[in-house]
């Protein structure tokens, strides 16, 4: 019975904790706008799937400082828009035994709008494939170039490219038909208590954002901003690098980057975001 | 001091030193009281609590302050705030019970997203790792996250934080 009434009177201590914990939300009404031109949604109204679990969707910009939140504001302060540029410079530059470029067969790099907004999506032989995926797929197949590493600079050169033409495009990625099995599997691991640690992504990302763990405020963990600039390590960092090191953060033995779990989660986070817009190259912490 | 009575000095510390190993209960053996409450010292001895403010703030040894505020700690900057403060936890709960709690709170609070810290058994985790290598878990090297000794002292520290 002793036992009983502790527990409750330390239930009632972290309620009271709770409520005084406001400071640490995210920012209540700041506003991105690229440019001075470009608005980009940061809240939403939460898609059906989650069933409630968070009352409102935010991004990750809204959880970050004041300085974070403006460099991302300005294309000339955002040192993802760089990658961009040397992105476009690959596009157009031949290569591999076919001694083609992106350009020849898909001409304007603007042709690419969209096509951020639904990945990863499933491939014509029934595999889900991230962005990753598909632009190796070209450089093997069609131009009889090397894959790209999924942490190469050029990789991260090409896929902020390709983002930044979906800048403001709503997440679209499809959770039904072909996709439905992905989906699940990333569901199932979003909520999986990984490692020595036991942490899932939802006891921070769901059931703890906008709180800290140390210096680091929690956000929603939306993938609507990757690839991203991330001033900690100075270079655009891709999703799965996130994910890999979330999981390595658990004591845990992770997935690899690019592995069909990894892309399954992926899915099923860029879902959580439905209603978000693609920010392009994002900059975070 | 004759050599004699040095080598039985030795074997005397020896034996004490044997014992007081001997005395550390392993995470598999070790005694719950009430579901949650751990009432015999994991190491067989005394903690210290100087020792255990040390573990407790340290990012490398408890790391406690990741999700816990403690006052009592200012020179720390960043106290995280996804646990209840440990300000008067030690007027709040015995002895035993902090005991439990830092070994395995999750027998107090089902679901608790705090750590096991006293579990050495690889087959209860889902894909444990060699530390923060992000590799698998060595058999040879996987142990608990906080020794029986630093339990102890964290513990000994903890009674001490009876103002809230």
């Amino acid at each position: 019975m002793k036992t009983i009434t502790k527990l409750w009177a330390s239930a009632a201590i972290c309620g009271a904790m709770l409520t005084g914990m406001a400071q640490a939300d995210p920012h209540p009404t700041a506003e991105l706008i690229i440019e001075g031109e470009l608005h980009l949604a940061t809240r939403a109204e939460p898609p059906e799937h989650l069933g409630g679990a968070l009352p409102e969707i935010y991004s990750g910009w809204l959880f970050r400082t004041d300085e974070t939140r403006e460099l991302q504001m300005d294309d000339f302060d955002n040192p993802g828009i760089l990658f961009t540029e040397r992105g476009l410079d690959r596009w157009e530059m031949a290569d591999g035994a076919t001694e083609q470029s992106c350009a020849d067969c898909h001409g304007d790099v603007e042709s690419m709008a969209g096509v951020r907004a639904v990945m990863p999506k499933v491939n014509e032989d029934g595999e889900l494939w991230a962005l990753q995926n598909y632009i190796n797929n070209c450089r093997t197949e069609r131009m009889e170039a090397d894959a790209w590493g999924w942490r190469s600079e050029p990789m991260k050169d090409m896929t902020s490219l390709i983002s930044l033409q979906s800048r403001g495009m709503p997440v679209a990625v499809h959770m039904d038909g072909d996709h439905a099995p992905f989906w699940e599997q990333g569901r199932e691991m979003y909520y999986t208590r990984f490692g020595q640690l036991e942490l899932s992504c939802a006891n921070c990302h769901e059931d703890n954002w906008g709180r800290m763990i140390r210096a680091d405020h929690l956000s929603q963990g939306m993938s609507n901003g990757f690839p991203t600039y991330r001033l900690k390590n100075a270079s655009i960092v891709p999703l799965h690098q996130r994910f890999l090191g979330c999981i390595r953060d658990t004591r845990g033995e992770t997935f690899a980057e690019g592995s069909p779990e990894f892309i399954a989660l992926e899915l099923y986070v860029a879902s959580r975001g439905l209603g978000l817009p693609i920010e392009g190259v994002s900059v975070r912490q | 001091m004759t050599r004699r009575s040095l080598t039985a000095a030795c074997t005397v510390s020896a034996v004490l030193w044997a014992s007081a190993a001997s005395a550390e209960i392993a995470p598999a053996d070790v005694v719950w009281e009430d579901e949650i409450a751990i009432p015999a010292s994991l190491s067989g001895a005394p903690g210290d609590p100087d020792a255990g403010r040390i573990a407790l703030s340290s990012r490398s040894v408890g790391n406690c302050l990741s999700c816990h505020v403690n006052s009592d700690m200012p020179e720390h900057d960043f106290h995280g705030d996804v646990a209840p403060p440990l300000d008067g936890t030690g007027a709040r709960w015995s002895e035993a019970e902090l005991r439990g709690i830092v070994a395995n709170a999750k027998r107090a609070f089902p679901g608790s997203m705090m750590p096991v810290f006293y579990n050495d058994n690889p087959a209860d985790y889902i894909r444990p790792g060699n530390a923060y290598t992000g590799r698998a878990y060595d058999p040879e090297t996987f142990s608990t996250l906080l020794s029986a000794q630093e339990i102890e002292d964290i513990v000994a520290y903890l009674v001490t934080l009876t103002e809230w």
